[in-house]
C-alpha cells in the first residue's frame, strides 16, 4: 500500500538531527562503564560469596561448596522469616494496591481544592526521614500492642508502599486517553461497559506494576522491620541484619543471592511482558 | 522517589484540566481517596505528630530535649557529622551521575535501555544484599584492602568509618541521582548545543554555557533527594559505621531501643525533620521536585 | 448570522435550534445561539479558525457537552438531554481515539457487540465494513501497527459499521501529511456516495471544506457567519470573515452610495448592482477574487462596463500553473491577481497597471463595526 511507503517516508525526514555519534566519545563511554560497573558489581560479590565453602565473611572464598545454600533452607530459623516476609509482603501488595489504585483515581477523576495537599500527604512517607518513621511507628504501636503482630507490619509496610503505588499508578492514568471513554460512549457503551472492557485492561499493567513495587518494597524494608520485630516475628532482611550483626552467619550469603535472583526477575518480568506486547 | 514539593507546583496543579472540554467532575471519585488518607492519617501522620509532642513533653512539658541537645557534646558533633556526611555523599553520587545520565540522553534507543536496566536494578535489588556485599568488600582483608595492598598502601579498612559508610552510600544513593537527571536532561533540545557550537562557542564552552545551565533543575532536584534521603539512612551506617563515629540515625535508634527515651530521640528527630523540610522547600522554590522524580521512579 | 432556508420542516433530518453553549467558569459563549437544519444525508462542513466553537457544536451533536440553551432535534424528536451511546451517531476523532488494547476487527466490532449483535452477524458486518475501507487485510492487527492513515480508516469502518444516524468527524485527517489527507478526502467522499449517511465534518482547512462538502456552514466567534454551498460561499461571500477565510480577495474599502449603486473608494468608485438600501451611507467593502482580476499595462483598454483601479505591480511568484500578481492600489489596499501560465505578463514589477473587473463578480460586505473606512471616504461620499 502507498499510504505506508509515504508515512515511512515521512518517518525518515524529522530535520535536522543532533550528531549522536559525535556525542559520546571514547572518554565519556569509559566513565559510562565505570559508573555502570559500580551500580551493578559490589552487589555481585554476594553470589561468589554465597558459594563459599568457609565459615566466616572471607572474600574471596578459598573452597566452593553449596553448604550455605543447604544451611538456608534446612533452618527453621531462615526459612520462617522468608515466610513471614512473603506472607506479609503479599498482604502488603494487596492493600497498598486497593488503596492506592483508588487514590490515584480520586486524584485523577475528581476536581476538589486540596487535591495538591493529599498528594503531597501520599508521598510523604518516602520523604521523611527513614528512622523518623520507623521510631514514630513504633513509639505509637507500642501503646497499641501492635509491635510484632502481622496487622503492625502490614500497616506500616502499606504506609510506606502507597507512594509508589500512588505515583506508577498516577502515571498511568495520566496517559491514559480519556477521549478513548467518550469514543466509546459514541459507540453505544455504557458507562460500566467502557469501565470493563476500556479502561481496565488499559490501565492493568499500571496495576501489576504497583503490586509488584508494593511487594518488593515490603520484602526489602529494614528499618521498620527491625524496631517492629519480635523473637516470633522476623522478616527475612531483618534476620539478615542480624547474621551479620550478632551471629556472623554465612547464610546471609545465600539469602542475599536468593534476594538479588529474585528481585531481578521480579523486576524484570513486568518489563519483559511490557515489551512484548508492544512488539508484535 | 517522589518528593511533594512545600507548594503545589503550578504544573501538578493545572495538570488533571486537559483539552477535553467534556469533563463533568465526578463528585464520587473524591471519595476514593478516602481510605489511603485515613491510613495515612492514623498510622503515619498521628505517629510523627506524637513523636514532635513527645520531644517537648517527655519526660518534661519544655524545650529541656533541645536544650540537653545542644549541651551533651555528643548530638551537635553527630548532627554536624551527618549533615557533612550528607553534603560529600551528595556531591560525589553528582560528579559520577552527571557523565551518566547526559550519556543516556546520548545514545540510541537500545543503549539506553541497558542504561536503565543497570540503575533500576540495584534501585529494587535488596538493600540487605548490597549491605552485606560492601560489608565484605570493606572488611579487613576484603576485596578493597586487598587492591590496595598489591599496590603497596597497607591497612585500608573502610569498614567501621564514617568514609566506609560514605562509599557505601554513594553507591546506594547512585540510582537517586541518575534517574531525576536523567529525566530533567531528556527535556533538554539537543540541538542547542549544535546552535551553540554553529554559532561559534568551541563544544565544552556550549556545555558550560548552555546545557549546564539546562540541567541544573534536575541538578537541584538529585542532590536534595540524596542529600534528604542519606540524613535519614540508618541501615548502611548501623552496618558499616562504627558507634564511636555514628550518625544521627544511629544515634536516634541507640536513644529508642536502648534507652526508651523517646523525648531525646523526638527532639533529634525533630531536627532532622525541620531540615529536610527546609532543604525541600528552598528546591522547591528552583526545581519541579516532585514531577522529575516521578518520571524517575516510573521509568518513563 | 445566515439563516439559509427557514421552512419548519420536522421531518427527517438535523435541526440545530438557537444552541448555546456557556462552559462552566467562562462568560463568553463558545457557541452562540446558532440554529441549522441538515439534511438526511447531505454531507455538511462547520468551518472556522480553532476557538470558533466549530467543535463545541459537534460535541453538543454528539453529547459529550451539554447544552446551555436550545435544542438538538433528530428527525423531530429533542436529543438535547440524551446520552451520547444512545444518540446512535457515529463519531470520528481527530487522534483515531482507537483502542490500543483491541485487535482492528475487535474494535470495528466493538459497537455491534454494545449493540448486542448475534456473533456471526457481527463478524460478516466486520468483513464487510473492513473491505469498504480497503483494510481487510489488517483485522487482526493491533492498531499500533497501523500507518496514521490506515488508523483513521479503521476509526471510520468502526463509526459507520453500526449504520449510525449520522457521522461526525472532528478534523480527522488533522493528524495526518499532505498526501495521505487527499487520499482520505477522496475516500470519505466515497463513503458518502456509497453509504448515503449524513456526514458534519469539522474542520479549519478550507480546501477540505471546498472539496468534500454539500454545504458549509462557516462558524466565527460562536456563531455562524454563513451557510452555503461551497460556490456561493466562495463567489458571494457574505462578511468579510467568510470572504478572507475561504479563499484569497482583494479587498476594497469605502462607503456605500446605494442611490447611485456605487461604492466610493479612495480614488475610484466601483459600480456595484444590487445594492441594499438600507447600506446607505456605511461602510462596505468590496470583495473580488483574483481569478476575476484583469490586468491591463499602461491605462489599458478596459471593457465597457467594468470597475477599474490603477495599482502598482509589487511581485509576481510563478506557482506553477499561474502567476500570482501581487498589486497596491492607490489606497493602500494590497491584493492579489491570478495569471494563467502561457499567457504573457502585463507589467513588470515597479510599474503601474490598470486592474479591471466585472462588477457581477464582486460581493460588497458590510465593513467590520459597520464603521466607514476612512474620513477622507466619507468627505468625498457626502460631497
Amino acid at each position: 500500500m502507498t499510504e505506508q511507503a509515504s508515512t515511512a517516508a515521512a518517518a525518515g525526514r524529522p530535520g535536522l538531527r543532533a550528531g549522536r555519534d559525535g556525542g559520546v566519545g571514547w572518554g565519556l563511554r569509559s566513565v559510562v562503564a565505570l559508573t555502570g560497573l559500580v551500580l551493578i558489581a559490589p552487589t555481585a560479590v554476594v553470589i561468589p560469596m554465597s558459594f563459599s565453602a568457609g565459615d566466616t565473611f572471607q572474600f574471596p572464598p578459598e573452597d566452593w561448596s553449596l553448604r550455605w545454600y543447604q544451611a538456608f533452607f534446612s533452618s527453621e530459623k531462615w526459612m520462617r522469616s522468608l515466610l513471614t516476609s512473603v506472607q506479609i509482603g503479599l498482604l502488603v501488595a494487596v492493600t497498598a494496591t486497593v488503596l492506592g489504585v483508588a487514590a490515584a483515581f480520586g486524584l485523577n477523576r475528581a476536581g476538589f481544592r486540596g487535591r495538591g495537599a493529599i498528594r503531597s500527604l501520599m508521598m510523604a512517607p518516602l520523604i521523611v526521614p527513614g528512622i523518623v518513621v520507623a521510631v514514630a511507628i513504633y513509639g505509637v504501636f507500642l501503646r497499641w500492642q501492635l509491635n510484632g503482630t502481622a496487622i503492625g507490619f502490614v500497616t506500616a509496610h502499606t504506609v510506606m508502599a502507597l507512594p509508589f503505588v500512588v505515583t506508577v499508578m498516577t502515571t498511568s492514568l495520566a496517559g491514559y486517553d480519556r477521549t478513548l471513554d467518550t469514543a466509546a460512549a459514541s459507540l453505544g457503551a455504557t458507562q460500566v461497559t467502557t469501565f470493563f472492557r476500556i479502561t481496565v485492561p488499559l490501565i492493568a499493567p499500571g496495576v501489576l506494576s504497583g503490586f509488584v513495587f508494593a511487594f518488593v518494597m515490603s520484602l526489602d524494608e529494614v528499618v521498620v522491620a527491625l524496631f517492629l520485630q519480635t523473637p516470633d516475628i522476623q522478616t527475612l532482611p531483618v534476620q539478615m541484619y542480624n547474621s551479620i550483626t550478632l551471629e556472623i552467619d554465612p547464610t546471609i550469603a545465600a539469602a542475599s543471592s536468593l534476594m538479588v535472583t529474585a528481585t531481578t526477575l521480579v523486576l524484570l518480568v513486568p518489563q519483559f511482558v511490557r515489551r512484548k506486547r508492544s512488539t508484535p | 522517589m517522589s518528593a511533594p514539593t512545600a507548594s503545589a507546583p503550578p504544573v501538578a496543579a493545572t495538570g488533571g484540566a486537559g483539552p477535553a472540554p467534556a469533563r463533568p467532575r465526578r463528585r464520587m471519585a473524591g471519595w476514593f481517596i478516602l481510605p489511603a488518607t485515613a491510613l495515612l492519617l492514623v498510622f503515619f501522620c498521628y505517629p510523627l505528630a506524637f513523636v514532635i509532642w513527645r520531644s517537648f513533653t517527655d519526660p518534661s512539658a519544655g524545650l529541656g530535649n533541645y536544650t540537653a541537645l545542644l549541651h551533651d557534646g555528643v548530638s551537635t558533633t553527630v548532627l554536624v557529622r551527618t549533615l557533612v556526611t550528607g553534603l560529600i555523599v551528595s556531591a560525589c553520587t553528582l560528579v559520577i551521575a552527571y557523565p551518566y545520565a547526559y550519556t543516556m540522553t546520548r545514545v540510541g534507543p537500545r543503549g539506553r535501555n541497558l542504561m536503565t536496566v543497570v540503575v533500576l536494578l540495584p534501585f529494587w535489588t535488596s538493600m540487605m544484599a548490597r549491605n552485606f556485599a560492601w560489608y565484605m568488600l570493606e572488611q579487613r582483608g576484603g576485596l578493597i584492602d586487598d587492591a590496595f595492598s598489591a599496590v603497596g598502601i597497607h591497612g585500608v579498612v573502610l569498614l567501621g568509618s564514617v568514609p566506609g559508610v560514605a562509599v557505601a552510600m554513594v553507591q546506594v544513593m547512585l540510582p537517586f541521582m541518575v534517574l531525576p537527571l536523567y529525566s530533567g536532561m531528556e527535556g533538554i533540545d539537543k540541538r542547542l548545543l549544535d546552535a551553540a557550537t554553529s554559532l561559534g562557542a568551541p563544544r565544552w564552552r556550549a556545555f558550560a554555557r548552555v546545557y549546564l545551565p539546562l540541567s541544573l533543575p534536575g541538578v537541584l532536584s538529585g542532590f536534595t533527594l540524596v542529600f534528604i534521603l542519606t540524613l535519614g539512612f540508618y541501615v548502611t551506617p548501623a552496618l558499616l559505621g562504627s558507634p564511636q563515629e555514628s550518625l544521627v540515625a544511629q544515634l536516634i535508634a541507640t536513644q529508642v531501643s536502648k534507652l526508651l527515651d523517646f523525648g531525646g530521640a523526638g527532639a533529634l528527630g525533630t531536627v532532622l525533620l525541620a531540615v529536610t523540610l527546609l532543604a525541600l522547600f528552598v528546591v522547591s522554590r528552583f526545581a519541579n521536585l516532585s514531577s522529575t522524580t516521578e518520571k524517575a521512579v516510573t521509568n518513563d | 448570522m445566515s439563516h439559509s432556508d427557514t421552512s419548519t420542516s420536522t421531518g427527517p433530518g438535523i435541526r440545530i435550534a438557537g444552541v448555546s453553549k456557556v462552559y462552566h467558569g467562562t462568560s463568553r459563549p463558545a457557541v452562540d445561539d446558532v440554529s441549522l437544519d441538515i439534511a438526511d444525508g447531505e454531507f455538511i462542513t462547520f468551518l472556522g479558525p480553532s476557538g470558533s466553537g466549530k467543535t463545541t457544536m459537534l460535541s453538543m451533536l454528539a453529547g459529550f457537552v451539554s447544552v446551555s440553551g436550545g435544542t438538538i432535534e433528530i428527525d423531530g424528536r429533542d436529543v438535547s438531554r440524551q446520552k451520547p451511546h444512545r444518540r446512535n451517531l457515529g463519531v470520528v476523532f481527530q487522534q483515531y481515539a482507537l483502542f490500543p488494547h483491541m485487535s482492528v476487527a475487535k474494535n470495528v466490532a466493538f459497537p455491534l457487540q454494545q449493540r448486542r449483535m448475534p456473533k456471526a452477524q457481527i463478524a460478516a458486518k466486520v468483513a464487510e465494513t473492513l473491505k469498504l475501507v480497503h483494510l481487510e487485510d489488517y483485522a487482526d492487527r493491533l492498531p499500533s501497527m497501523l500507518s496514521g492513515g490506515q488508523q483513521q480508516r479503521v476509526a471510520l469502518a468502526r463509526a459507520v459499521v453500526y449504520q449510525p444516524r449520522a457521522l461526525l468527524m472532528d478534523e480527522p485527517l488533522g493528524a495526518l501529511d499532505r498526501r495521505l489527507r487527499d487520499q482520505l478526502q477522496r475516500e470519505i467522499a466515497r463513503m458518502h456516495r456509497e453509504l448515503g449517511m449524513t456526514f458534519i465534518f469539522v474542520t479549519h482547512d478550507q480546501h477540505e471544506a471546498l472539496t468534500l462538502s454539500d454545504r458549509i456552514a462557516v462558524f466565527n466567534d460562536g456563531k455562524v457567519e454563513q451557510v452555503g454551498t461551497p460556490s456561493e460561499l466562495y463567489e458571494r461571500p457574505g462578511t468579510l470573515f467568510v470572504a478572507q477565510f475561504l479563499g484569497e480577495s482583494t479587498c476594497f474599502r469605502g462607503t456605500v452610495d446605494a442611490t447611485a449603486g456605487l461604492l466610493r473608494c479612495e480614488g475610484f468608485a466601483a459600480r456595484a448592482p444590487r445594492l441594499d438600501a438600507g447600506l446607505d451611507g456605511t461602510g462596505g467593502v468590496a470583495i473580488v477574487r483574483p481569478e476575476r482580476l484583469e490586468l491591463h499595462p499602461g491605462a489599458g483598454d478596459v471593457p465597457s462596463g467594468h470597475n477599474q483601479a490603477s495599482a502598482t505591480v509589487t511581485e509576481i511568484v510563478y506557482v506553477g500553473n499561474h502567476h500570482q500578481v501581487g498589486l497596491r492600489f492607490g489606497d493602500g489596499t494590497t491584493g492579489s491577481a491570478m495569471r494563467v501560465a502561457g499567457r504573457s505578463l502585463p507589467a513588470v514589477p515597479g510599474e503601474e497597471v490598470t486592474v479591471s473587473w466585472d462588477p457581477e463578480h464582486q460581493s460588497i460586505v458590510p465593513a467590520p463595526g459597520g464603521a466607514s473606512a476612512s474620513p477622507s471616504v466619507l468627505e468625498a461620499a457626502g460631497a
